[in-house]
């Protein structure tokens, strides 16, 4: 039984779990009672690796929708991938890969690769930095948190970290990001959760300090989170150090793949016993204004060297995850804080646009694409953008909960709503999750008549029951309307999308039943 | 959860919303003069805070004049550029037909254009290298603490204009001449120097294709902040796009031009952010500074959010990163509305704060977590570290090389922030100068700083080095230094912004300077020893090496990285 079972099964009633877990009588529990603590976290070995692209990646030429490649290439012909260099993938002939991407190619075909397209949210916002805050908290578009997602969850696994830590139980840091700067991801309510190392081999012996007491003023709290920062160091140097001596050997990483190198060490760690749960990875460079081609060949110059560096990255540390025996435990995920506008610029670049797809790895992901192909207009303008099909935050909730085994009420704590699990992951600890597969590869869930519509347009959806939900997204990526968000009993509905007064141009309904989502372009005309 | 941890951007504009974080500031002190006590605990602060640190004889200097002479002599910076750059380097893999390999070794490289991508990446390293330099060998004033602000804000990394040190030299240029200048007219130069030209995209901005980075980041990040309601609009960055439409940077010359060719000659509608302004098309020669000239005008009709933006990042340079109501209401407004009343002047709102109660406040004091580079300079200008002279290049240019190859790996790059928002110890909810430490960063300022204290770097027969000997000798006369009470104060107030309690300073002294003795004398006879039997170098080392092993202690502490 695992120890949080038991912990729930002796509550008198699960009601009461999500107030305690939520609140602070949890806090102030586990304070007085140790073994009361120990029984909290999770007994996992499950580790999750998320791979961040810094600066907005070009999604669209990185999994490249080739039953529309016509569409594709009028939009963006001066960086447009040529038909006949793009990656087959097994089973589709929907959608390739990036000729970079020979790596994640052969995994793909292993089953070892899920590819989900169109991820983002409502109302994207286009600043590097709040976009990438938003993907580090796990907020909404206008909601400001001072906390990340991977924080929130460890706070909930290790509601007292830092105070006491390390613990027998839990000896090694909760999550470790490879580097030299701290994301907000790992940031808990109100400290970091994680550590930020980026030579598991040095580390420096603090001299005995004596510590005079600190005051409640602005350089007492600065003087306590440096003092603490420095523990932890001292801490957990050792573990770390221990950790990375006992793996003498491994597999062949690039030396000129700073990816690669980071996850290296990732793996170095893995296999050296740390429980550590989050490992955090970054590269940069991706935010491809102008010449992301070499105009004279669109399939190579930058994109298809970060293409090629992230691809090659994740190949090797697959590799060598299976070479040390520890592939079962380790699954990624990259992201990006936004992906990039379908129509190219003059500059053999993109600018900064919405959605755009997740890759995830690992022998325990649910290998396949989810969702379909973006839509792209036969006259892609300016600032048309990929509208999003999955919520990122479902693939944080169908992580946590398919991965790491956490229930329905602590996810909403996590995530501070519910999103729809993703069949992504398989841990059968987890237990079966019930969770349709919704590789609905060519089915038509939501069509709309007539298209092009002069003001109005019925839309028609099949859904399988349950809550159902249609919206429709302008261009920018806004919900304009909700014209459906209720539970039905399973069939075929319809409803009106009135667009009186509305611009001219291209809108999307975008369906969404239980984990199935799709989306449908409409175009308004005179 | 925290309740107060989430809100909303809307509601976050209300001043009364609760900061969620480190809500323990009680500080209601606003712009008055600051009329207390000036003694050296005071002048350290302020030089702490706009120069690199607080040397002896600064100190000195500034304690005997009156808070606001001191402000305004620190406020007086110098007119002339320092003397530029030079070749550090030889001409190893330089192209013979290329401009720089006429340059002379320890000559400059500002003036000759380079098309060689080694001599630039050289060159890049020369500029970073002189740039730390300079902040090393400051005069007595704000400028070089200026010229770091405003790197931070007008972000710019060379790694992106290839590395061209004559672009890198002139965007530094610019911003030691603005250090304490107009804003409005930076903003106009900036969006036309070379290196930010390059960098956001602005030469590749075409009519038939806007390029619309620069557009975005002169009003997120340059004038209004992304944290207005209602802001400009998504459309209002693709509008700016096309005014800012045919600027152009001249190879043969690496001049900046105007091709009305390539400018969107339509004229331009913008959101009711800006009340529906409209910018009339030009495409004569002139159109496209008209229209720039009208672009800033309009985003300075917006003069209440751009002055609170500049303001709060100054705020947060100088003093600390949480703004609550109260400082809101009383330090940021009533600057915000100096810097507009000024015409967008930055020396008067910079005297008002720095001579306030405010800044002077014990709350706005020892807060600041030093950044890599003010930790390096600091500690090279406080202990007064003995450099090769400037025009012994080649040995001067390796020991700044080593400073900033230090800085680097603790996260600061002067030259390449690590993107367009700047260091995020400056703007990263909820930890800003926090960010600077973390368990990478800080076993490297400690080596950084055993390194400096014990071993020294070498380089060539030539060695840093911190002498603990003459430091002490330099700062304070016998009389208190062979005193160790009155020593390990000394000390304590010039190395650190925060006490040290009665049982630490008894604690080192005991273990350190005494071996473990109980008397006071065994200390003074020894220190006494320098100035009556100046040969003896048992009795040097003796003196040596305890205060060695003192500074050590002192500077692994906590305590050392706040300012």
């Amino acid at each position: 039984m695992k120890r949080r079972d038991f912990f729930k099964q002796t509550l008198p009633a699960s009601v009461t779990l999500p107030a305690l877990l939520n609140g602070f009588s949890v806090k102030a529990f586990t304070g007085a009672s140790p073994l009361v603590r120990a029984l909290m976290a999770t007994d996992t070995d499950k580790v999750l690796v998320m791979i961040q692209l810094n600066g907005g990646n070009d999604g669209l030429n990185m999994v490249i929708p080739i039953e529309i490649y016509r569409d594709y290439y009028n939009a963006r012909s001066n960086i447009a991938i040529a038909q006949n260099k793009i990656l087959p993938l097994n089973g589709t002939s929907k959608t390739g890969l990036h000729p970079s991407m020979t790596g994640i190619q052969t995994l793909y075909n292993e089953n070892k690769v899920a590819i989900v397209q169109a991820v983002g949210y409502d109302r994207p916002n286009f600043s590097h930095f709040r976009a990438t805050d938003i993907w580090m908290s796990a907020s909404d578009s206008e909601q400001v948190l001072y906390s990340g997602w991977i924080g929130r969850y460890l706070n909930l696994e290790f509601p007292n970290f830092p105070f006491g830590y390390p613990t027998a139980q839990m000896p090694d840091p909760l999550a470790i990001q490879i580097g030299s700067v701290a994301s907000l991801a790992s940031q808990g309510p109100s400290f970091p959760m994680g550590m930020t190392i980026s030579d598991p081999s040095t580390f420096y012996d603090y001299l005995d300090n004596v510590n005079d007491p600190v005051p409640a003023t602005p350089w007492g709290k600065e003087l306590e989170y440096i003092r603490m920062i420095m523990g932890q160091t001292e801490a957990y140097g050792n573990v770390i150090r221990a950790a990375a001596a006992k793996v003498t050997s491994q597999g062949s990483y690039p030396s000129n793949n700073d990816l690669a190198q980071q996850l290296r060490i990732v793996a170095r760690l893995v296999k050296g016993g740390l429980k550590t749960r989050v490992y955090m990875v970054s590269t940069g460079g991706f935010d491809t204004h102008s010449s992301q081609v070499d105009t004279a060949d669109t399939t190579v110059g930058t994109h298809a060297k970060l293409m090629a560096r992230v691809s090659d990255a994740i190949k090797c540390f697959m590799d060598d995850l299976k070479g040390l025996g520890v592939e079962d435990r380790v699954i990624g995920m990259t992201f990006s804080e936004f992906g990039r506008r379908i129509k190219s610029n003059g500059s053999y670049g993109t600018d900064h646009g919405a959605a755009a797809p997740v890759i995830l790895f690992g022998k325990n992901i649910r290998g396949g694409i989810i969702g379909t192909n973006p839509t792209i207009s036969s006259n892609a303008r300016l600032n048309d953008n990929v509208p999003y099909q999955y919520d990122f935050r479902s693939i944080y909730a169908s992580i946590l909960r398919q991965w790491f085994c956490v229930n329905d009420a602590d996810l909403k704590t996590v995530l501070l709503r519910d999103f729809p699990n993703i069949p992504l992951v398989i841990n059968p600890a987890c237990g079966a999750t019930g969770i349709d597969d919704v590789r609905n590869d060519g089915e038509q869930l939501i069509i709309n008549y007539p298209n092009p519509f002069v003001e109005r347009t019925t839309i028609t959806f099949n859904t399988k029951g349950g809550h159902t939900l249609v919206q429709v997204l302008d261009t920018m990526g806004r919900v304009i309307r909700v014209l459906t968000d209720k539970v039905y009993t399973s069939g075929t509905y319809t409803v009106t999308f009135d667009g009186y007064g509305l611009p001219l141009g291209v809108y999307y309904a975008r369906f969404q039943n239980g984990a199935t989502q799709q989306v449908r372009p409409m175009l308004k005309t005179r | 959860m925290d309740r107060r941890e989430f809100f909303t951007l809307k509601r976050r504009a209300k001043a009364t919303s609760p900061k969620p974080y480190a809500g323990l500031r009680q500080i209601y002190s606003g712009l008055a003069p600051y009329s207390g006590p000036w003694t050296e605990k005071e002048v350290i602060h302020l030089l702490k805070r706009t120069m690199f640190g607080a040397k002896r004889a600064d100190i000195e200097h500034f304690k005997n004049m009156s808070l606001s002479q001191a402000v305004d002599e620190l406020l007086n910076v110098p007119t002339s550029l320092p003397a530029p750059p030079v070749k550090n380097y030889d001409n190893a893999d330089i192209d013979a037909t290329d401009g720089d390999y006429t340059v002379a070794q320890g000559a400059t490289w500002v003036n000759t254009i380079s098309k060689d991508p080694g001599a630039n990446i050289r060159r890049m390293n020369s500029l970073k290298c002189w740039w730390i330099g300079n902040m090393i060998n400051q005069d007595r004033s704000i400028r070089e603490k200026m010229i770091l602000f405003w790197h931070n804000h007008w972000t710019t990394e060379s790694t992106m204009y290839d590395e061209i040190g004559t672009y890198g030299y002139r965007y530094h240029n610019l911003l030691c001449e603005s250090a304490v200048g107009n804003f409005k007219k930076l903003v106009k130069d900036m969006t036309l120097n070379v290196a930010m030209l390059r960098y956001l995209n602005g030469y590749l901005n075409t009519y038939t294709a806007p390029d619309e980075n620069y557009a975005r980041e002169l009003q997120e990040l340059f004038t209004l902040g992304k944290e207005n309601n209602p802001n400009y609009t998504e459309d209002d960055v693709m509008t700016a796009a096309r005014v800012l439409t045919g600027w152009r940077i001249k190879p043969e010359d690496e001049s900046v031009y105007f091709k009305p060719q390539d400018h969107d000659k339509n004229s331009k509608t913008f959101s009711s952010f800006y009340n529906g302004a409209v910018i009339a098309g030009r495409s004569d020669a002139t159109g496209g500074e008209a229209e720039l000239d009208d672009l800033i005008n309009m985003i300075f009709t917006k003069s209440v959010e751009v002055s609170e933006f500049i303001v709060k990042k100054l705020y947060t340079w100088f003093v600390y990163y949480t703004i609550e109501p109260d400082t809101i209401t009383n330090v940021i407004k009533p600057l915000a509305r100096q810097f507009r009343d000024s015409g967008w002047e930055i020396k008067p709102v910079l005297a008002t704060l720095l001579k306030s109660e405010h800044f002077f406040d014990p709350n706005s004091q020892g807060c600041l977590i030093k950044s890599p580079l003010d930790m390096i300079v600091m500690l090279m200008r406080e202990f007064d570290v003995a450099m090769p002279a400037a025009s012994d290049y080649v040995n001067y240019y390796n020991m700044l090389e080593f400073l900033h190859n230090q800085s680097v790996l603790m996260q600061q790059n002067i030259g390449d922030p690590p993107g367009v928002s700047g260091w995020p110890a400056y703007y990263q909810l909820p930890q800003f100068y926090e960010m600077w430490i973390n368990h990478d960063t800080v076993p490297k300022r400690a080596r950084f700083i055993e390194t400096m204290l014990m071993r020294g770097y070498m380089r060539d027969n030539v060695k840093l080095i911190i002498d603990p000997v003459a430091f002490t000798k330099n700062s304070w006369p016998q009389a208190l230094a062979r005193d160790p009470n009155l020593l390990i104060d000394a000390i304590v107030e010039v190395l650190y912004r925060v006490p040290l309690s009665a049982t630490v300073k008894a604690k080192l002294k005991g273990e350190i300077l005494l071996s473990g003795q109980v008397q006071d004398y065994y200390w003074s006879d020894e220190y006494d020893k320098l100035y009556n039997t100046p040969g003896d170098m048992a009795a040097y080392n003796t003196v040596a090496t305890r205060l060695q092993t003192l500074f050590l202690r002192l500077m692994n502490l906590a305590e050392y990285q706040l300012a």
